[in-house]
């Protein structure tokens, strides 16, 4: 078990140190993904089961999707063709791939390994992560949810293209820009025609 | 614990040498990852749920973090041609 948790530890070192080398911005969020796989590893072997899958769904899956959507985005220009064909490489993913499989070949150890009682180690289950959660930590659960509703309305209001009505709008001239709207609104979209 | 330290150094050395905002933000995300795991590491070591509970807290604060400053960069991006932080010293309020 010491002897897992070092190796995954030692792959999560090695994943990030690469990840936050990297020049290609794909490549780093593939090592970065390994990095957060071995976390979970990790999580799994200190006895954070749920944590280790909250870990997967949350971070590998959620947020790097997202990172690589705005990555995707970001990177549609003349150089695509370019790029796909270096995707095709094999030693472009063939280190990632490979931290990947040590990961998945450690955890079918511990899995089978930890099938008997493991020592005095205390295995956190979800009931006990709940029942702190909405006991004492009531409070900061409504605070996380405030913070992900705010997060949303942020995200929507500064990510969204300025709507044509504003563009229309932020043409006219000063003396009706005044009469009505936001000042945040008409701010934005001011600069937004700006630049464009 | 001391996989938390390395971490977190990795994800600052990150921070402060790339410039390119992408590389900063993943940075910012591998030192809450790596503040996540000594919460966690903590709560093994005294045998509590109170720091995976933290961790939850900050998983919620990463993801909110993270889409907003995907959505900022995205704006930024229909402004600047480049993606990088030495530009937007150059910006105006």
């Amino acid at each position: 078990m010491l002897i897992a948790f070092y190796m995954s530890a030692a792959v999560a070192v090695l994943a990030t140190m690469v990840a936050i080398t990297r020049r290609h911005a794909i490549h780093a969020l593939l090592y970065l993904i390994v990095s957060l796989l071995a976390v979970a590893v990790v999580f799994y072997i200190i006895g954070a089961p749920f944590l280790a899958a909250m870990e997967l769904i949350i971070y590998a899956g959620a947020i790097m999707v997202l990172f690589l959507f705005v990555v995707m985005m970001l990177n549609i220009g003349e150089n695509a063709t370019e790029v796909e064909s270096l995707w095709l490489k094999p030693q472009v993913w063939a280190w990632p791939s490979g931290l990947a499989t040590f990961l998945v070949i450690e955890l079918m150890y511990v899995a089978f390994h930890s099938a008997r009682p493991s020592g005095q180690m205390h295995v956190t289950t979800p009931k006990e992560i709940g029942i702190a959660l909405f006991g004492p930590y009531a409070l900061g659960v409504e605070l996380a949810s405030f913070l992900l509703m705010s997060g949303l309305v942020g995200a929507y209001h500064v990510g969204r293209r300025a709507s044509r009505e504003e563009e229309q709008y932020s043409a006219g001239t000063d003396g009706r820009r005044v009469v009505s709207g936001s000042n945040l609104v008409r701010a934005g979209s001011d600069r937004t025609s700006h630049a464009a | 614990m001391y996989l938390a330290v390395i971490l977190f150094a990795l994800g600052l050395i990150g921070l402060l040498t790339r410039r390119n905002l992408i590389f900063t933000l993943m940075s910012v995300e591998v030192m809450l990852n790596a503040s996540g795991l000594a919460f966690v590491a903590g709560s093994y070591q005294w045998g509590r749920p109170d720091g995976q509970v933290m961790f939850l807290f900050i998983l919620a604060m990463a993801a909110a973090e993270v889409s907003v400053g995907l959505a900022l960069f995205l704006q930024y991006h229909r402004r600047a041609p480049a993606l990088d932080s030495d530009h937007a010293s150059e910006m105006k309020g």
